[in-house]
């Protein structure tokens, strides 16, 4: 149980090399959930093995609790990870897998009976203790994997993208369970995983990286209402924000976006945009389900007439894709009331919910809400940019 | 085979296999044949008959001479043998966990050159070697030619297992250090109990080197230190006297024996060793 935090961390792994990690800073709360998410490549595991300490760190401190423990081995950092590949030790039982760290540790052997009874009941694999790791299916090696990691009860848990070796129903399956478990134990956690839903549903916090860089730490909901750049905009979400290119005009004092769907035009009232940004090349950012059907409650907001050219029902929804200013947009409808291809459809925008960024280096325009780093009461601030 | 139907068509390509696979199994037995039977005949015997002829007396008497001879030899290749098997499969097997998962600036390169001991001669070493003995005191004695057996099976051993131990993945050693193990706990309790395929391999390997090595062991010891391999060259090699066939063939089949046994007993695992890690799984 404690907090961690990240001051300026750096890593290299050479003189001319480029950096693999660049002055990340973030810090959770004790008990919090952190997912760290991002594309393959982009310094996530590697962030991981150096909290950790299978990694060292070339700059910064990794504070755990009021200890900076960048210098320490992994034995003295009291915190355990699950793997990827789970790491089971094949020739040992699972009993003794979860023992394992226990023994060497010198606990007594009446303490460990004890504590392997509380994993394993905990975990649903009492019945797996004698068993060895080749005979289990693979959800199994993932609960025992887990139970290894539970059984010492340290102080940060580290989660290497532990669901992605399972079949998408089980996986479904024990993510689910794993925010359960959180719920119950409430160990500071730190979760890596390419996948955004996961990356959604469990944490607490979530940080987007890309190429060694945070692009964004926030909850949830931050990253996914409030990207700060094009990236976290683009990695958040399924189906994917839309992006229209477009330039922005001054009309009768207002700052508007033109959109144009080859039928119609309509003006989306950009108000909460600063001066000064008329004539640039910016690209709009509408999430699928932030374009609605025209109905006549909602009356104020813009309208345009487009074309339906492919409809994909999911189930829940179905996905509309129409020509919006040469750009394929999706839109999320109810399934009982989405046209057909061919037909005409008539859109609806909030504009209030309409992102701006910037053409040329992909940066929000405008406000951004988000947590910058330090902060630790949790209170929504300015987002600090790099 | 055709398994599907169940019947059992021979077909004149699968008589053409056998045929030549029997063939090659009588070509490589002859020889044992030849031996067998010769060391079980009398002298007289053997300059009358024809070398596949069956003994007319079958007698053991080549045997009780035979072992009469290289008796203390043997007991020498084992006191060679055993302990430079065991240490430098011992600390191949360090040297290749080191190799493998704990990897240090330049352990690539070192790797590397130490392949290079794969590829030397015998010939080449004698000198250094002899010399580097006599400078340690241990020219001319057994532990001396256990030492040069030690070294120069380091490139095998070490090659053998840094191959066998890049196909564990890199996670086990990360999950045991958090787990708080450290060097040598990790490849006592882990990599070790893993090993067996390889270990084998290693010790059928080094066992069958150094046994059946001559060289080194004409050089690097003398008289009555010498292994059965030398004692068997004397024994062959005398001049003076009538040539006793069946005493050689005896001695050559005891100083073949423990070699055979090994394979017997730890083959299994030398095909299964050879090939691990080749498919995953």
């Amino acid at each position: 149980m404690a907090t961690l935090e990240l001051r300026n961390v750096n890593k290299t792994y050479g003189a001319g090399l480029p950096d693999t990690l660049k002055n990340i800073e973030l810090s959770i709360k004790d008990g919090e959930f952190l997912i760290l998410v991002g594309p393959s490549g982009c310094g996530k595991s590697t962030l991981m093995n150096c909290i950790a300490g299978l990694e060292n760190i070339t700059g910064g401190a990794i504070m755990i609790g009021d200890e900076d423990v960048s210098g320490m081995s992994p034995k003295d950092r009291d915190i355990a990870m699950v793997f990827q590949s789970y790491a089971l030790y094949p020739t040992m039982s699972v009993r003794e897998n979860i023992e394992f760290g226990l023994k060497i540790r010198k606990m007594a052997q009446s303490a460990i009976d004890e504590e392997v009874a509380r994993v394993a009941k905990l975990l649903q694999i009492e019945h797996l203790l004698n068993r060895k790791p080749g005979q289990l299916s693979g959800g199994q090696q993932q609960r025992v994997a887990m139970g290894r990691a539970l059984a010492r009860r340290p102080k940060i848990y580290l989660f290497d993208e532990p669901l992605s070796n399972l079949d998408a129903k089980l996986r479904v399956e024990m993510r689910t369970e794993m925010k359960l478990m959180h719920q119950r134990l409430k160990t500071t956690t730190v979760y890596v995983t390419h996948d955004q839903i996961e990356a959604m549903t469990l944490g607490d916090k979530v940080a987007v990286m890309k190429d060694g860089i945070i692009q964004q730490f926030g909850t949830p909901k931050q990253i996914y209402n409030d990207p700060a750049n094009l990236f976290v905009a683009s990695f958040i979400g399924s189906p994917p924000m839309n992006f229209i290119p477009l330039r922005l005009q001054r009309k009768d004092g207002r700052l508007v976006a033109l959109l144009d769907s080859g039928q119609a035009r309509c003006e989306l009232p950009m108000s909460m945009i600063d001066a000064g940004l008329e004539d640039r090349e910016v690209i709009l950012g509408l999430r699928p389900e932030q374009i609605v059907l025209a109905s006549a409650e909602v009356t104020g907001a813009p309208t345009l007439r487009a074309d339906v050219q492919v409809t994909e029902p999911t189930g829940p929804d179905t996905l509309v894709f129409v020509q919006l200013n040469g750009t394929k947009v999706c839109c999320r409808l109810a399934p009982d009331v989405a046209p057909q291809v061919g037909e005409a459809l008539n859109l609806q925008f909030d504009p209030a919910k309409v992102l701006l960024f910037d053409a040329q280096t992909g940066e929000r325009l405008g406000t951004v809400t988000s947590l910058p780093a330090q902060d630790r009461a949790d209170n929504v601030a300015q987002f600090k940019g790099r | 085979m055709n398994s599907l139907a169940g019947k059992r068509s021979i077909s004149l390509s699968r008589i053409a296999i056998y045929a030549v696979l029997i063939f090659a199994v009588l070509l490589y037995l002859v020889p044992l044949v030849v031996m067998l039977l010769t060391s079980f005949k009398t002298p007289e015997d053997i300059s009358t008959g024809n070398l596949l002829s069956w003994p007319t007396v079958v007698t053991g008497i080549g045997w009780v001479k035979a072992w009469a001879t290289v008796d203390g030899y043997f007991w020498n290749s084992i006191k060679i043998t055993v302990p430079a098997v065991l240490a430098s499969t011992a600390i191949g097997a360090l040297n290749g966990y080191v190799l493998s998962m704990w990897r240090f600036r330049g352990s690539q390169l070192f790797f590397g050159l130490l392949l290079f001991g794969c590829f030397l001669p015998f010939q080449t070493v004698l000198l250094p070697a002899s010399f580097t003995l006599g400078k340690m005191g241990l020219a001319s004695t057994t532990t001396g030619l256990v030492f040069v057996h030690i070294v120069y099976g380091l490139a095998f051993t070490t090659l053998f297992f840094r191959n066998y131990y890049v196909s564990i993945p890199d996670a086990l050693v990360k999950a045991a250090r958090l787990d708080g193990a450290g060097f040598f706990t990790i490849f006592r309790l882990i990599i070790l109990p893993m090993s067996t395929p390889i270990i084998m391999v290693c010790l059928i390997w080094q066992f069958t080197q150094i046994w059946n090595d001559f060289l080194f062991g004409v050089v690097f010891s003398s008289g009555d230190s010498q292994p059965i391999t030398v004692a068997l060259n004397n024994l062959v090699n005398t001049s003076t006297g009538v040539k006793e066939y069946n005493v050689d063939m005896a001695a050559a089949m005891i100083a073949g024996l423990p070699t055979l046994l090994v394979y017997v007993v730890a083959g299994k695992y030398f095909v299964r060793g050879l090939t691990a890690g080749a498919v995953k799984g």
